[in-house]
């Protein structure tokens, strides 16, 4: 995915590497590896890379990473605009 | 067991004929054919009543319930008989599959949530999650030729993995609940389901083995790559871990935002031709086929630049935003419309109208390139959002000025 990039410097990922305990499940998960583990540690790897889909977040045991997650909907959120959160649905 | 659906009929001899005035018949051969005992000898060609006989009932059909055509047979388990599905897709399912991507047909496009299996799967053979959209469950199928394995198929109400995964249909309590309901422990001596990595933003893991007592592992992102990651002994490698938008993979998706165009498309054309009737004679039936051609031109151009072009271009436009490639690919087309227009009909349009069309084909063209970024792999809702802040009322005054130029156009 290195060709098809998104815009930069939006991801709201972040990650608690203190809180880490290495067990590796956010980068099995993330389709984009953002996440990369190094001598036992999880690091941020690719930022911009991140879609924030939450899978690294639904995962981690121990809350380690942190995302606002949702869908890259553009008929999505303008829905949430008009109709608000409750009533916007997608796919 | 027998197969449920196979064409397997094959000899003419075998049919019994049920009519006394078939073609070419005697008396005599009616009468031998229609006690039962049809004897060979064949020679009319055509079975009477319409055509070869259908297959038996098969033994697992029930009143008021349908077999499907995927369906091959039935395997006996511990937990009661679980379908057999065929690994090959029919013409039946590339319709369906058609249906499905074009956006007819899209909703309820689903299988019956349970257990099913592939090949001759025995208690150690893998168990596959996957989802109830009939496009996941035949994109799983179709490569599990030569394979032995379990489907769990998991009522996502029929939306893909993915999707179902971001609308929390596709989680943990819903696998324990189908691990539970379908007899599964019953079923297979070990205590391990592959589900897909595109279900992981809304299935914990950990949450799965807490309430049924089986470990989720990860499977591939694309089912193309499930008969190497179970070779390997369900190790994946990084690139099965990663998202691509091939060109296929873009073609496959682009479709649906052009069928869903034809919602406004009509009334977009109506209005674009009302609006070319204003002019200096209040309004000119004559001016809105000579101009309103152009226009609505102008509008197709801009629905196929960001529907299409930008789906299949994406790599190679400019920019990172969508609104942007698509203001560029339809701004492009719609200056091809005008260049036609002036070699066409040179009088038609003036340079504002001119002026007009580019805009209308832009912005239309950046507005549905924008709607794109949800059907990508790689968008994020923070980017789109910010996106949309800056671009839609971009899109909106282009359209405005449109509408001005073109009026001011006639005069
Ligand atoms: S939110 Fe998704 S894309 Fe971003 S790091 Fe986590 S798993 Fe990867
Ligand atoms: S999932 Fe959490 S604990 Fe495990 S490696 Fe990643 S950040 Fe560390």
């Amino acid at each position: 995915m290195r060709d098809m990039r998104y815009l930069s410097g939006v991801a709201s990922i972040s990650l608690d590497v203190r809180r880490c305990v290495g067990c590796g499940l956010c980068e099995a998960v993330c389709p984009h590896g953002v996440l990369a583990l190094t001598e036992g540690k999880a690091g941020i790897v690719d930022r911009d890379g991140c879609m924030e889909c939450g899978a690294c977040v639904t995962n981690c045991p121990t809350g380690a990473v942190a995302v606002t997650p949702g869908v890259g909907c553009a008929a999505y959120i303008l829905q949430v605009w008009l109709k608000g959160k409750a009533k916007a649905s997608c796919c | 067991m027998m197969p449920l659906t196979g064409k397997k009929r094959t000899t003419a001899a075998a049919d019994p004929c049920c009519c006394s005035d078939a073609p070419g018949r005697g008396d005599a051969a009616a009468s031998s054919c229609c006690d039962g005992s049809a004897s060979g000898g064949e020679d009319s060609g055509q079975p009477c009543c319409g055509g070869p006989q259908a297959p038996a009932a098969s033994p697992m059909a029930r009143p008021g319930y349908e077999l499907h055509p995927f369906v091959e047979t039935f395997r006996t388990t511990l937990a009661g008989p679980v379908p057999v599905v065929r690994t090959s897709l029919d013409r039946r399912d590339f319709r369906g599959t058609l249906g499905a991507r074009l956006g007819y047909g899209r909703d309820g496009y689903r299988v019956a949530p349970g257990l099913y299996a592939v090949g001759r799967p025995g208690p150690d053979s893998p168990v596959l999650v996957t989802a109830d959209y009939k496009l996941s469950f035949d994109a799983l199928r179709r490569e599990l030729s030569g394979i032995d394995a379990w489907i769990l198929v998991l009522d996502t109400r029929g939306i893909n993995v993915w999707c179902a995964a971001g609308k929390g249909t596709f989680s943990a309590a819903a696998v324990a609940r189908l691990v539970e309901a379908s007899g599964l422990a019953r079923v297979v001596s070990h205590r391990r389901l592959i589900v897909p990595q595109l279900a992981a933003p809304g299935l914990d893991a950990r949450d799965v083995r807490r309430r049924c007592g089986f470990t989720v592992m990860f499977g591939p992102v694309r089912a193309a790559d499930l008969p190497a990651f179970l070779r390997a002994g369900n190790r994946a490698e990084p690139a099965m871990r990663r998202v691509t938008f091939t060109l296929s993979e873009r073609l496959a998706v682009a479709p649906v935002e052009v069928y869903h165009a034809r919602k406004w498309l009509w009334w977009a054309a109506l209005a674009a031709l009302a609006v070319s009737g204003i002019g200096p004679g209040v309004f000119s039936l004559a001016a809105v086929w000579e101009r309103g051609v152009w226009l609505v031109a102008a509008i197709l151009a801009g629905l196929v630049g960001g529907a299409l072009v930008v789906p299949v271009f994406l790599p190679w436009l400019p920019g990172r935003a969508f609104a942007f490639k698509g203001a560029i690919a339809a701004g492009g087309l719609g200056l091809l419309t005008v260049l036609a227009q002036a070699a066409w009909a040179p009088a038609a349009v003036s340079s504002a109208g001119r002026l007009a069309m580019v805009l209308v084909a832009g912005s239309l063209g950046s507005y549905l390139a924008m709607n794109f970024t949800g059907s990508t792999p790689f968008a994020s809702p923070s980017g789109v959002e910010r996106e949309m802040r800056r671009a839609m009322p971009l899109q909106a005054v282009g359209l405005v000025i449109a509408a001005i130029l073109w009026i001011i156009s006639a005069f």
